[in-house]
């Protein structure tokens, strides 16, 4: 089987010198560590694998129902279900430092000392390419604040992480948050070497007939195509503040055309999660789409794309608000 | 698409999906992508009501279900010779018995789908097949005349005593154990009525073996959504394992039925360890 795009266009991105095949990787939660999906796809055709966040312990993760659709989205609320780093080392670790694709490691913890103990074993794995932080984290020395909506915490635990790492570090930023340039800021200042933008948004869904709450932690993450707009304008709003430090860009990537949309905000690369779960190709199907797209718009490469989005220009400032 | 009907208040459709169900074992289920374009996107689960590999419908597959929302309002309305995109199959299937003879199959609703196809496996390895199939009413007992043909005893109940016996599966299921003599049970249906059916059994130490249902985005794994908390072998710790992957067929006894369907979660299992060789005597599940 061919490894490269059956259009010829160049999709290869350098994040800052991380070389990508092609700026569609597959985003965390929604892919395992890759190893789930071997059987199903081509692994040597995705671009990037964010996997699964790891923390220290095990974790068992929050009570059903985990999951509700809604309008072109859906709620989650897992928490964190893992097996914690020692068996994630046993049993990934070998996997990850043969994998097919560039694996980056997603990192969560409750505490900045988590995140540490986590980081440190984790670069002990072979051919990892870098660490996600899931910074959408309650913070239990801080009256569990989320550390990603405090741009003090998130600077606090991005700045840990990233001394203690050789490995290059993507602060994974939410968009629940007053002002995300803010966030960015602190985490580029303490160190990352990048930033994932964004993760879910925090929803809710109730069942009007027996007026029952549908996820079992009543709050859930929202995904999927309803919130692809936000994350167009955190990606636009941040890269246009940092236009140096590669932002990968995440949320309700299901086509060519949304991870173009992505890229043409401000993002480097992109990841694709919902999308996996009803389409196990769609990382490899954006890919190619976007071969397609390149060659026919007679770009370079997908690289070309990055921050080209066009507006008018009497917007001094872009609005913040609705109306 | 071979073909949609109505059977009851159900809605049956046959696919012609020869690789399917070449593999399908009872209990197992597929995952049906719903088509582009609309607010909805993730793939419906459904269990595997038949799977013929031999004969004049060599090939094909049957699944059933009930309209409960926008995906089910869609796949009823799919017509002959429309192509689905179908994954499949999944999961871990029922266990047959080695030794044991008398099989007692225990279905709700729909839930009596997946029994049939195992009623049929179960018959040629030579088991003595009863069932007892339960439904709100009589349009909801599902396909009773060909239940009656599968199993040697066959009992239906409707909540509204409009077919068969009036009550619950679970009010006549001591009765059926005991004119069966059941020494393996089966059942799939809604979860309440699992729960009542596995318990029944572990308190009499009759293996028990549950298809479960739980809200599932992916159905390959990687999602975590569908979990069931599962006790260890000691009783002693428990995890969360997916429908998908480790199920969704489990060990009724292994459910921890208390914290999966109850409302008070707690952190650690408050059960006693099971009785010394009790696990000896359930079928085991989780072996290859």
């Amino acid at each position: 089987m061919s490894v490269t795009p059956e259009v010829g266009a160049d999709l290869s991105v350098d994040l800052n010198g991380i070389r990508l095949r092609t700026p569609v990787l597959a985003a965390s939660g929604c892919f395992g560590s890759g190893k789930e999906m071997s059987e199903l796809i081509d692994l040597r055709r995705v671009g990037g694998i964010v996997t699964k966040s790891v923390t220290l312990a095990p974790t068992k993760g929050l009570p059903t129902p985990r999951m509700a659709e809604t309008p072109s989205g859906m709620l989650n609320a897992i928490g964190l279900q893992n097996p914690g780093i020692d068996e994630f080392l046993e049993k990934d670790g070998p996997w990850i430092a043969e994998a097919p694709a560039p694996v980056f490691v997603s990192i969560a913890g409750r505490s900045v000392d988590e995140y540490l103990r986590v980081v440190t074993r984790i670069s002990t794995i072979p051919n990892v390419v870098a660490v996600e932080a899931n910074i959408s984290c309650p913070n239990v020395e801080r009256r569990n604040q989320v550390f990603a909506c405090h741009p003090d915490q998130a600077g606090e635990v991005i700045g840990a992480v990233s001394r203690l790492t050789s490995l290059p570090v993507f602060a994974k930023l939410t968009a629940d948050t007053t002002n995300i340039v803010e966030v960015a800021d602190a985490c580029i200042r303490a160190g990352a070497h990048g930033l994932s933008l964004i993760n879910t948004l925090l929803g809710m869904a109730i069942d009007s007939e027996t007026f029952e709450a549908k996820l079992g932690a009543v709050t859930g993450g929202l995904s999927g195509p309803a919130i692809r707009p936000v994350a167009v304008r955190c990606i636009f709003q941040v890269a246009r503040a940092f236009p140096e430090v590669p932002i990968l860009g995440v949320g309700g990537v299901v086509t060519a055309a949304d991870a173009v949309e992505l890229m043409l905000a401000g993002a480097w690369a992109v990841q694709v999660g919902t999308a996996n779960f009803f389409d196990p190709e769609a990382t490899i199907r954006v890919a190619d789409g976007m071969a397609a797209f390149v060659a026919r718009k007679g770009l370079a490469g997908a690289a070309d794309l990055r921050g080209k989005v066009t507006f008018h220009d009497h917007l001094a400032e872009p609005a913040y608000r609705s109306g | 698409m071979l073909s949609t009907r109505r059977t009851g208040a159900y809605h049956s459709v046959t696919l012609v999906a020869p690789d399917i169900a070449e593999q399908a074992k009872p209990g197992q289920f597929v995952e049906v992508a719903v088509p582009d374009g609309r607010s909805i996107m993730l793939r419906r689960p459904f269990s595997i009501h038949q799977a013929s590999r031999r004969g004049g419908w060599a090939g094909t597959l049957e699944i059933v279900f009930d309209v409960v929302g926008p995906g089910t309002q869609w796949l009823a309305g799919v017509t002959t010779h429309e192509t689905l995109d179908v994954i499949g199959p999944i999961g871990r299937a029922f266990q047959f018995p080695r030794d044991l003879r008398s099989c007692l199959l225990v279905g709700g609703g729909y839930g009596a789908a997946p029994l049939h196809f195992l009623a049929e496996e179960l018959r040629v390895r030579d088991k003595q097949v009863s069932m007892i199939v339960g439904a709100r009413d009589h349009e909801r007992v599902f396909k009773p005349v060909e239940g009656k043909r599968l199993a040697s005893t066959f009992v239906i109940t409707t909540e509204d005593g409009s077919m068969g016996e009036q009550g619950r599966v679970t009010d006549f299921l001591p009765a059926m154990v005991a004119r069966t003599s059941a020494e393996v049970v089966y059942a799939c249906g809604p979860n309440a009525m699992l729960r009542a059916v596995a318990e029944y059994c572990g308190e009499r130490r009759i293996p028990c073996q549950v298809a479960v249902e739980e809200q599932m985005a992916c159905g390959l794994g990687v999602c975590w959504t569908c979990v069931v908390p599962l006790l260890a072998a000691d009783a002693q710790s428990w995890w969360n394992v997916r429908a998908c992957t480790e199920g969704p067929v489990f060990n009724g006894a292994r459910v921890w039925w208390d914290h999966w369907l109850g409302q008070q979660p707690v952190d650690e299992p408050a059960q006693e360890p099971l009785p010394d060789g009790h696990e000896a005597q359930v079928v085991e599940i989780h072996s290859p």
